[in-house]
C-alpha cells in the first residue's frame, strides 16, 4: 500500500472558508477533537472575495426589519423552492451570528449611534447587510481564522481530499494528499463536514478562484449522498468584461446598493423597462423615488437595479442581444453619476467602495468616480448542492455533513446577495454542533485499507506516464475545453439540444480524463493537482446538465430558452441526483413538504 | 500581441535557476496571466500560488523584476518589455518549489500574539457601541490581505534573518489593530518590546512602500506602537510611577543595537516625532 500518515479526529472539516472555520470552531467548543483540511493556505479561501456584506435582520438602520421579513424575502428570491426550515433558521439566527463576529473582533462599519451599519442590497426589503466597506468577506474570514488559531484545532493547509471513506453505510474519514511533498494522509473520523464551496470553475467566465471545482459535491456524490437542484447556478449580473484578462472578476452589488445605475449604450437606464409582477409593489416608479431610497428615505421604494440577480442578469443579456450593449459586450454600470446629486461624490464613492475603486484603477485603468464601468454576467454561486437536513446539516449519508455553498436548500432557485455570508456562519455553526454530537454518539469507526489503497493508486496514475505537458490531453487543456462548452451550452441561457450536446461532450472528456499524464514529480505540482480536480469538475458539470435538462421551465438562476415561462408544476419538487448501482447518474424528483401554517402566513403577509 | 520573455525561477529548497519562457501577451494582461499561460502551454508543473486573481487573497506574492508584488495586480504593460521580465519567489522565506515559498513561520508568529479580548458588552443584547471615527484606523489595518510582501521586504527578516526575535511588519500591524481596537482590553505593550522585538524596526518604510493595500504600516501602526513602548518603559515619569506598579524594566543595554527609536539617532526624521 502507498505510504501514508494517519490522523484520527472526532470531526474533520474539509474547507476553511467561512462555513468550514465556523463549523470547526463550534465542534471544538463542544469538546470534539477537530482537524481542518484546506486546499490553500489558511485565510485565502474564496470567502475573502465576498464584498457586499452579511444579511442579518438586526434592524439597526430600519426598525421595520425583523426575521420574518428576511424569511419572506429569502423565500420569494428563491422562488419558493427553498428548504423552508433552513430559510427560517437562517433568518432567525443570522443576527446572533453577526453579533458574535463582533465579539470575536470583527470591525463592521458603524451607524451614527455606534451600532453595526447596514446597507441596501438586491431582493432585501430593508437595508440589511452588515458590512465593512466592500471587503466584508475578508473581515469575516480573518475574524474566524484569528479566533480559531487559539483553539485546539489542527489545520492541514494545502492539503486536498481525494476521496471520502466509508465504514458500511456511514462515513469513516477521508484520504488526502498534501501539496508540499505530495504525500498521502489518511484521516479517520466518525463525522465529516464538507465546506468546500462552489463549482464556478466549470464555466469559463467566473468570479470563482481555482479551488471552486465542486470537490464537496463530487466527494459526497461518490459515497452515495444525494445532490439537489444542481440546475440553479447563479450568474452574477455584474462581472468585469474588459480587459479580457479580468473578464469575470466580480463588481459588487454594493455599487447598485449605493446608487449605481445600469445603462445601455444609448445612456438609457433600462431596468425600469421590465419589473416582475411579484416585485412591482416594492419597486420605485421613478428615478427620483429610487434615489430617495438610496438616500435612506423610508417612504421610497427600491430602485429596479436592486431586483434579484437572476432578473438583472437576464435584463443585461436582453440589452446585449438587442445590440444595445457596451463596446466590449456588456452594459454600463455608472456610480460616477451621483456627482449630480451630492457635492463630495468622489469621497463618497471611495469610502463606500474602496476595493472597487482600487480594482478598476489598477486592472482596467478606470476611475469609477469619473467613468462608468463595463459589466456583464459572470458565473458566481451554486444554489444547488448536497442535500442536507435543515436543522442538523447532515446529508443522506450518516456522519457526512455539509455547510455553506456546497450544501443545498437555503437559497432555492436564486440566492439574494448577502445571504451567503450569513449562510456560512448560521449553518457552519449548526454543522459543527451536530457533527460533534454525532461523533460523540457514534465513535469506533474503522478505515478500510482497500479503499485507501484504491484512492492512492488512482491518484498517482497521472504521474505514471512520461507526459511532457502541453498536448491536447494535458490537464489544463481538458479543463479549458470543459469550461468553454459549459459556458456556451449550459450557461445563462439553455436549450434542450445544447444541454444534450454538452452531456455528450462531458462523456467524451470522461473517457479522455483517465489518460491524462502530467510532467514532474509529486512535489507541489499544479499540473497533477489540476488532473485530480478534473474528476470532480466533470461530475458536477454532468449534474448541472442533467438537472437542467429535467427542469423544463424557467425559474430563478435557470433559464430555458425553449421553456421561457415558470411552470407551476415544477414548483412542487426539488430535483435530486444520485449515483446509481451501475455508476450512472440517476435523476429523480422529490416533493417539497408543505409549509407549516405559521410560515405560510408570513409569506402571505409580506406579499 | 507581443512576444515577451519571462525569466522564471525554477527550483526547490536545494537550489534553482532562472529559466526563460517566451509567450504572447495581450492587452490588459497581468503577470499572473502570463505565468498561467506558460504553465498551461509549456510547463504544467510550474508551481505558483494563487486564488482570487483580484488582489484580495494575497496568495500570488513574488518578486517581479526584483520588486515584491502581487502578480495578479501587476499589469504587464507597466513593465519594461525590452528585456526579460524576471519572476522570483519571495526571498525572506525558504523556497519550496518554483514561485512557492514556505510561509508557515507567519502562521506560527500570529498564534503568539495575545488574542482579541473585548470589554463587557455595552447593551443587554450583547452588542457594543463604537463610533465610525474610532474604528477608522483599525479598519485600515484590517484591510491587510496577509500577502506577506511587507515581511519579504523587511531587511530585519530578509537580510538579518531575525525571524526568531522579530515578528515583522505584518504582525506589528496585526498587534496595532488589536491594541487600537476600541473594545479590546488586553495589553500587549510589554510583549511588543520583548518577545515581538519591535525595537528591531528602524523605520525604513520599505514595508509601507510595497503594501498592495496601501496601509501606512510605518506611520500609522509601528510608530504609535513604538511610542507606547517608549512611554511605558523609557519615559521618566511613567517609569517612576511604574516603580510602584511593576517589576523593574530591562536595562537600557538590552535594547537591540539596531533600534534607533529606542536609542535615539534617526528618530528625528520621522514625521510623527514632531508631535511627541
Amino acid at each position: 500500500m502507498a505510504e501514508h500518515e494517519t490522523h484520527s479526529y472526532d470531526v474533520i472539516v474539509v474547507g476553511a472558508g467561512g462555513a468550514g472555520l465556523r463549523a470547526a470552531i463550534e465542534a471544538a467548543d463542544r469538546g470534539a477533537k477537530v482537524g481542518v483540511i484546506c486546499k490553500s493556505l489558511l485565510g485565502k479561501a474564496h470567502t475573502v472575495m465576498a464584498e457586499g456584506g452579511l444579511a442579518a435582520a438586526l434592524a439597526n438602520v430600519d426598525d421595520r426589519d425583523n426575521w420574518r421579513v428576511h424569511f419572506a424575502d429569502t423565500m420569494r428570491g428563491g422562488q419558493y423552492l427553498n428548504n423552508w426550515r433552513m430559510a427560517e433558521l437562517h433568518a432567525r439566527e443570522a443576527p446572533d451570528r453577526a453579533r458574535e463576529l463582533e465579539a470575536w473582533g470583527a470591525v463592521f462599519d458603524r451607524t451614527e449611534d455606534g451600532r453595526i451599519l447596514q446597507r441596501n442590497f438586491g431582493g432585501h426589503r430593508y437595508p440589511r447587510l452588515a458590512h465593512v466597506g466592500d471587503r466584508t468577506g475578508l473581515e469575516m474570514i480573518r475574524t474566524l481564522q484569528d479566533h480559531l488559531i487559539h483553539q485546539a484545532v489542527d489545520v492541514h493547509m494545502e492539503c486536498t481530499v481525494l476521496e471520502l471513506l466509508k465504514d458500511g453505510g456511514r462515513i469513516a474519514g477521508a484520504v488526502a494528499y498534501e501539496r508540499e511533498r505530495g504525500r498521502f494522509k489518511v484521516f479517520q473520523a466518525p463525522a465529516v463536514v464538507l465546506a468546500t464551496g462552489g463549482i464556478g470553475r466549470a464555466f469559463s467566465i467566473t468570479s470563482n478562484s481555482w479551488e471552486y471545482t465542486g470537490d464537496g459535491h463530487s466527494l459526497a456524490y461518490e459515497v452515495g449522498a444525494a445532490l439537489q437542484d444542481m440546475e440553479f447556478v447563479q450568474f452574477h449580473p455584474t462581472g468585469m468584461v474588459w480587459p479580457p484578462s479580468v473578464r469575470g472578476i466580480l463588481v459588487t452589488e454594493g455599487v447598485r446598493g449605493d446608487g449605481g445605475v445600469l445603462r445601455n449604450k444609448d445612456g438609457k437606464r433600462f431596468m425600469f423597462d421590465d419589473i416582475p409582477e411579484n416585485y412591482r409593489s416594492q419597486t420605485a416608479d421613478t428615478e427620483e423615488e429610487a434615489w430617495r431610497y438610496i438616500q435612506g428615505d423610508k417612504n421610497a421604494r427600491r430602485p429596479p437595479e436592486l431586483l434579484t440577480r437572476d432578473h438583472v442578469a437576464r435584463c443585461i443579456m436582453r440589452e446585449v442581444r438587442a445590440g444595445r450593449g457596451s463596446p466590449h459586450g456588456g452594459v454600463f454600470l455608472d456610480i460616477a453619476w451621483v456627482k449630480e446629486k451630492i457635492p463630495n461624490s468622489k469621497d463618497y464613492i471611495r469610502k463606500k467602495l474602496p476595493s472597487m475603486y482600487h480594482q478598476f484603477k489598477q486592472l482596467a485603468n478606470i476611475d469609477i468616480t469619473e467613468t462608468p464601468m463595463e459589466v456583464g454576467p459572470t458565473t458566481h454561486y451554486m444554489m444547488g448542492g448536497i442535500r442536507v437536513d435543515g436543522d442538523s446539516q447532515m446529508s443522506t449519508v450518516p456522519g457526512l455533513f455539509a455547510a455553506g455553498e456546497c450544501a443545498a436548500g437555503l437559497h432555492g432557485a436564486n440566492r439574494l446577495g448577502g445571504n451567503s455570508l450569513s449562510d456560512l456562519v448560521v449553518f457552519g455553526k449548526r454543522a459543527g454542533e451536530y457533527a460533534a454530537a454525532f461523533a460523540r454518539d457514534n465513535s469506533g469507526v474503522k478505515v478500510d485499507d482497500a479503499q485507501v489503497e484504491r484512492a492512492t493508486t488512482n491518484a498517482l496514475r497521472p504521474l505514471d506516464g512520461a507526459g511532457t505537458g502541453g498536448g491536447a490531453d494535458g490537464p489544463y487543456q481538458i479543463q479549458h475545453e470543459l469550461q468553454e462548452f459549459m459556458q456556451e451550452l449550459v450557461g445563462i441561457v439553455r436549450r434542450e439540444d445544447e444541454i444534450k450536446s454538452a452531456l455528450d461532450r462531458i462523456a467524451v472528456l470522461k473517457g479522455r480524463a483517465p489518460g491524462i499524464t502530467v510532467p514532474g514529480n509529486r512535489e507541489y505540482n499544479p499540473g497533477w493537482h489540476t488532473a485530480l480536480d478534473l474528476r470532480n469538475l466533470l461530475s458536477v458539470a454532468e449534474a448541472i446538465a442533467r438537472a437542467a435538462l429535467e427542469r423544463k421551465e424557467s425559474r430563478g438562476g435557470h433559464f430555458r430558452d425553449d421553456y421561457p415561462d415558470k411552470d407551476p408544476e415544477f414548483a412542487k419538487f426539488n430535483i435530486l441526483l444520485r449515483k446509481g448501482g451501475d455508476g450512472s447518474m440517476q435523476v429523480s424528483r422529490e416533493l417539497i413538504p408543505p409549509l407549516p401554517p405559521e410560515l405560510a402566513q408570513i409569506i402571505e403577509e409580506m406579499k | 500581441m507581443t512576444q515577451v520573455t519571462f525569466s522564471i525561477w525554477r527550483g526547490d529548497s536545494g537550489g534553482g535557476a532562472l529559466v526563460d519562457y517566451e509567450t504572447e501577451v495581450s492587452e490588459g494582461m497581468v503577470v499572473l496571466d502570463a505565468v498561467h499561460q506558460i504553465q498551461a502551454e509549456k510547463a504544467n508543473d510550474l508551481a505558483v500560488r494563487w486564488n482570487c486573481k483580484a488582489g484580495k487573497c494575497g496568495s500570488c506574492s513574488a518578486e517581479v523584476n526584483g520588486m515584491p508584488k502581487l502578480m495578479c495586480m501587476t499589469r504587464i504593460d507597466e513593465l519594461d518589455l525590452s528585456k526579460p521580465v524576471t519572476i522570483e519567489p519571495m526571498r525572506a522565506f525558504p523556497a519550496l518549489r518554483d514561485l512557492v515559498t514556505d510561509v508557515s513561520w507567519n502562521f506560527r508568529v500570529k498564534k503568539k500574539i495575545k488574542q482579541f479580548t473585548p470589554r463587557p458588552p455595552d447593551a443587554p443584547d450583547g452588542s457594543w457601541r463604537m463610533q465610525q471615527s474610532d474604528v477608522d484606523r483599525v479598519q485600515e489595518f484590517r484591510k491587510c490581505i496577509e500577502c506577506f510582501l511587507c515581511q519579504d521586504v523587511c531587511h530585519v527578516l530578509r537580510d538579518h534573518h531575525k525571524h526568531e526575535e522579530f515578528i515583522g511588519p505584518r504582525f506589528l500591524v496585526y498587534a496595532a489593530a488589536l491594541e487600537m481596537h476600541p473594545l479590546d482590553v488586553a495589553d500587549r505593550v510589554d510583549e511588543l518590546k520583548q518577545a515581538h522585538g519591535i525595537g528591531y524596526c528602524n523605520i525604513t518604510k520599505c514595508c509601507t512602500t510595497v503594501c498592495p493595500e496601501h496601509i501606512t504600516i510605518t506611520d500609522n501602526a509601528i510608530i504609535p506602537l513604538k511610542e507606547r513602548v517608549v512611554d511605558r518603559h523609557y519615559d521618566p515619569v511613567t517609569k517612576l510611577v511604574g516603580l510602584f506598579r511593576r517589576k523593574p524594566d530591562r536595562k537600557r543595554a538590552d535594547i537591540p543595537a539596531e533600534d534607533p527609536v529606542l536609542r535615539g539617532p534617526g528618530r528625528a526624521a520621522e514625521p510623527s516625532d514632531e508631535s511627541r
